[in-house]
């Protein structure tokens, strides 16, 4: 690409912060566990790629359409997190975290294998729900309403999000629990119920980044598996735990991301992991960590 | 992590030995019973699986990058072997060379930082390195670099008999082995393990940890480039496979199996995952299904491994 | 003392015990075919005489990555029909057909198929869907002098640069079907191109290609966009694609690159403003993951499509009725109509033992059936038969799952494929 006018440079920023939304609700999700469960959650992608299928299967299965998948979605792919919690997770919190980390790989690679034997590899297509499927005209681009409906929505959900755990009573008991659970559960406070849904919550979210993404990216098994180190990275970039820190670094990466399609396409997928490389050794805790 | 536990140096070595021993008269029998291009390829992953070992087990590092090394030292040695017409055994070290190197770099960087960012960096660095092989002309991309020549040993003897090939393959890694057993069994692997269990202490009693850990990182490194550079000259075939993150995770996988910290194990464990990938491959993609249940089982069940289970049932130091 | 004995010969036992269940696990396989192949006692290298007695076909293809749907195991139910329908015997030899997954591993594979030959009595192998093993494979069925009939991989090296005496190119090529679009394409005015190419060997090749047969025909191409394998979004890539100008947007991807291109394109309105997409290594199976809302207009090579005439059909119902209900693409196809071939060449030569001179029969034999037609195969080893140009049938046009394509033009063979003079092939200029 010789010439590049400014003009021709916003769809494709526009086009990457939209792209940065579905980063910013996977790192987000993945933060909240880290922070409160100290478990790097590998099998989060694979959870994002259950959300788009429980969608497929409700209009598939259920004649379900896309607006009941939203609400029913997100909550299937929870339960199904509150369940591998009880079973399997919990067994571990006492070791160390590398322990869960290979358990979640674990159920990552079964969940995708199951769907792969089921549903083969070239995956299952999902249309844009009719009210959505229109194009905008925002000055500089024709922009499908989805995309414009995908930003908003993951605004809302990070924001209420960072709002929640961040300013509200029962946030603050989260965050105690992270520091001291010993203290908080002395207050009364049921710190592995507590536990149990914080990571039924992050798994919804990741639930719901796959509800969102089913109409745009071709519904198949290994969608999750793609993205998840992906989204590793910008946790890391944005410091482990951070919730802020997730989404602003989700959004930017986004950003970047478009910037590296337009310069260097083949490098779009790389240039993550050299800015992680990069954020590391400049800043061990990540961009909104706290040092270690 | 699990750690073995200490028994005496006069009940240790005969032990050892027998250990060794059997371990090696095993193997120079298997070609009897198991098809000999599988055991090579058991044999590589299982050096492989102890250089990393040497990392996670007796420094507490995670490397999540290591095929970063496996496939690099790969890609040296094939190009060596046939661009430059080197033979197998220069080829091979200078892979195991490149690697090091490689280690060096990657290492400087990367132990400055603990726990779950020294991996994270690791993974960076090996994503970027998976990225340069792509692009790079040399490696001929996803089409690999095919037909590499196995050559004449020492420009005298001809490996393209499979059993001869298999023998420099067995004597390679007894090399490897002995290597890592010799380091974890010297003075240098006592203060890795105490640096595993209290850097700070270690650090006062004048120890430069860094130092240490950056020597293991190169070391593993380069061993694990040992195993890369044989397979390619042993398969003929080097391929951005080898260098991609899912080969950095099966390495973990199969250290896991065998049993964190215990020399033997990641030979145990990489046999047990080769095997089982070798007879699920004539099986309807249930590969990753099975590998997947294999993790959680062993995680949740067997954390020390199959090794570390049986030393603890016959109350020997394995 | 005593004790440490007693542990000793522990460990001895169970290491021999795990031992023997690996060697009676290898008898059990050996014997799978109720013959010779001595497990076990006799040594790995002896067992690798037990051909001879048998024919052996080994499938090898990817039963769980991202080739699983278009070949897999769909090839492998292709492989026991042709075997089936040939009567189950050649020159009064039973024939087995053993299959595996090589996980699209270039290691694996080559490793898988040297056992195969050497310890399993497997005579010719046959699909291998990832160019980077089945070029490995090539290179290997070459030196134990056996036989390897591609159906699954593209590259166009296979009878280039990497040609084999013992290695026959069936199905399709990236030549052949960048050439076959790119021709008809243009003569319907599509003059102008952008090109859509994964950054990776295969998506080089086939944009190279195309492009030539653009510019040869006056055609222009203004230029491309490279992207990573398994990207996620295209619209990025798309909006550059479309603000190119060009009429024709080529995709140089496969599998879900391709989809996912096609999809947004569908989203971002490309086609419905005018551009036209062009799929180069597009396959019936990912028509039917995309679903003709979001497929409709794309054009497409095809050396073979299950509605094309009665043989086809009569043929595809029967094998849809073993698979699920899914009819089969060209590769499957392939697999069967190689394997039958194959066949025909055993039936005259009654032996299968030396590969060359099967591929060399082969080669001889005229090929006619039902799925591809009549063809010849090129002395670098390349089936030569028709190529056909498709264009996605719109919704409304569509009676039934797997209606999807109308005919635009059929390539005849001696146009479909690259000429043996520019293959490059090492084995011509000898």
């Amino acid at each position: 690409m010789g010439s590049i006018t400014l003009q021709a440079l916003y769809p494709q920023l526009l086009i990457g912060l939209i792209n940065g939304a579905a980063y910013a609700l996977l790192s987000l999700g993945l933060s909240i566990i880290f922070g409160l469960l100290n478990v790097i959650n590998f099998a989060h992608g694979a959870l994002y790629m259950l959300g788009a299928f429980v969608t497929w299967g409700l209009l598939h299965y259920a004649g379900i359409p896309y607006w009941g998948a939203l609400i029913l979605a997100p909550l299937a792919v929870g339960a199904v997190g509150v369940v591998l919690e009880r079973t399997l997770l919990h067994r571990l919190y006492r070791l160390d975290p590398l322990y869960n980390l290979l358990l979640t790989f674990g159920v990552a690679l079964i969940l995708q294998g199951l769907f792969q034997m089921k549903f083969g590899s070239s995956g299952e297509p999902y249309d844009i729900p009719a009210q959505l499927a229109a194009s905008r005209d925002v000055g500089f681009m024709m922009l499908p309403v989805y995309r414009g409906w995908v930003l908003i929505v993951s605004l809302v959900v990070c924001l209420t999000t960072w709002y929640v755990t961040e300013r509200t009573r029962l946030g603050s008991y989260l965050r105690a629990a992270t520091e001291n659970p010993g203290l908080v559960q002395a207050f009364g406070i049921n710190v592995p119920r507590m536990i149990t849904v914080t990571y039924g919550l992050g798994v919804a979210i990741a639930g719901l980044a796959g509800v969102l993404a089913a109409p745009t990216v071709n519904v198949s098994p290994e969608m999750g598996s793609e993205l998840i180190i992906v989204v590793f990275a910008v946790v890391v970039i944005g410091g482990m735990g951070s919730i802020m820190g997730s989404i602003v670094t989700g959004f930017a990466l986004g950003l970047v991301e478009g910037m590296t399609k337009v310069f260097y396409p083949p490098a779009s997928n790389t240039v993550v992991f050299a800015l992680m490389a990069l954020v590391l050794l400049i800043r061990p805790a990540g961009l909104f960590g706290k040092a270690p | 992590m699990t750690t073995a536990p200490s028994t005496s140096r006069a009940r240790r070595w005969p032990v050892e030995y027998t250990v060794f021993a059997v371990m090696t008269a095993l193997l120079v029998l298997a070609p009897l019973v198991v098809y000999s291009v599988t055991l090579m390829q058991c044999l590589c992953l299982a050096l492989f699986a102890c250089a990393f070992n040497l990392l996670i087990g007796y420094v507490g590092l995670l490397s999540f990058g290591h095929a970063m090394f496996l496939g690099a030292a790969g890609y040296a040695a094939a190009h060596a072997a046939k661009v430059w017409g080197l033979t197998p055994e220069l080829a091979i070290l200078f892979g195991t060379a490149c690697a090091g190197v490689i280690g060096l770099v990657v290492g400087w960087l990367a132990i400055r930082r603990q726990g779950i960012y020294f991996s994270m960096i690791t993974l960076g660095l090996a994503q970027m390195f998976f990225f340069f092989c792509k692009q790079a002309d040399f490696t001929h991309g996803e089409d690999s670099i095919q037909a590499v020549p196995r050559g004449h040993l020492f420009g005298l003897i001809n490996l393209d008999n499979d059993l001869v090939m298999y023998g420099f393959v067995l004597l390679v890694f007894l090399i490897g082995f002995s290597v890592i057993y010799r380091v974890i069994h010297s003075p240098f692997g006592a203060v890795l393990t105490a640096i595993r269990e209290n850097e700070t202490r270690t650090t006062s009693l004048g120890y430069n940890p860094d130092h240490y850990k950056l020597i293991a990182f190169v070391l593993s490194a380069a061993l694990a480039g040992t195993a890369g550079a044989t397979k390619v000259i042993a398969l003929q075939v080097a391929s951005l496979t080898d260098v991609e993150w899912q080969t950095s995770g099966a390495v973990v996988l199969m250290t896991l199996i065998g049993g964190l910290g215990r020399y033997t194990g990641p030979v145990v464990g990489a046999f047990f995952v080769a095997i089982l990938e070798h007879y699920l491959a004539e099986t309807r993609g249930l590969v990753p299904v099975i590998e997947g249940a294999v993790f959680v089982v062993f995680v949740l069940l067997f954390r020390q491994g199959l090794i570390g289970g049986l030393s603890n049932l016959l109350k020997l130091p394995l | 003392m005593l004790r440490d004995l007693a542990n000793r010969s522990m460990i001895v036992t169970l290491c021999a015990a795990a031992l023997c269940a690996a060697a009676c696990k290898k008898a059990d396989n050996a014997a799978g075919g109720g013959s010779a192949a001595s497990g076990g006692s006799g040594g790995a290298t002896a067992a690798s005489a037990g051909g001879g007695d048998k024919v052996v076909i080994g499938v090898m293809t990817d039963m769980s990555g991202p080739y699983a749907d278009l070949a897999g195991k769909g090839s492998e139910v292709a492989a026991r029909m042709a075997v089936e329908d040939f009567g189950g015997k050649v020159a009064g030899l039973p024939i087995e057909v053993i299959a595996a997954d090589h996980q699209n591993k270039p290691d694996i594979g080559s490793s898988l198929a040297r056992e195969w030959y050497d310890t399993k009595g497997v005579d010719v192998i046959v699909d291998v869907p990832t160019s980077s093993v089945a070029l490995a494979i090539a290179e290997i069925t070459r030196t134990k002098n056996k036989v390897f009939l591609v159906s699954g991989a593209g590259t166009s090296d296979l009878t280039g640069k990497a040609c084999s005496p013992n290695t026959i190119h069936w199905t399709y090529d990236t030549w052949a079907l960048s050439n076959a679009a790119g021709r008809e394409i243009i003569k319907n005015g599509g003059d102008t191109w952008f090109f859509l190419t994964v950054d990776y060997a295969f998506g080089a090749a086939l944009e190279r290609d195309a492009s030539k047969v653009v510019e040869q025909m006056g055609g222009k191409v203004l230029g491309d966009v490279k992207h990573p394998l398994n990207a996620q979004d295209f619209s990025s890539f798309l909006l550059q694609a479309q603000a190119s100008k060009a009429k024709i947007i080529g995709l140089a991807n496969a599998g879900k690159d391709t989809i996912n291109s096609i999809k947004q394109a569908a989203e971002f309105g490309i086609m419905s403003k005018g551009q036209k997409m062009a799929g180069l290594l597009t396959f019936i199976t990912d028509v039917n993951a995309l679903g003709l809302p979001a497929a409709q207009g794309l054009i497409l090579s095809e050396s073979f499509y299950w509605d094309r005439d009665d043989g086809t059909r009569a043929w595809s119902k029967k094998f849809a009725a073993k698979h699920d209900g899914e009819m089969p693409t060209m590769v499957q196809a392939g697999v069967y109509s190689a394997v039958t071939h194959y066949l025909k060449a055993l039936a005259e030569l009654k032996s299968a033992k030396d590969g060359k001179a099967v591929v060399d029969k082969m080669k001889a034999l005229p090929v006619d059936d039902a799925l591809f037609g009549k063809g010849t195969i090129d002395p670098n080893g390349r089936n030569r038969h028709s190529m056909y140009v498709y264009e996605v049938k719109k919704p409304e046009e569509s009676k039934a799952k797997w209606d999807y394509y109308k005919l635009i033009r059929e390539v005849p063979a001696d146009q479909a494929f690259r000429a043996p003079a520019d293959s490059e092939c090492p084995m011509l200029t000898k």
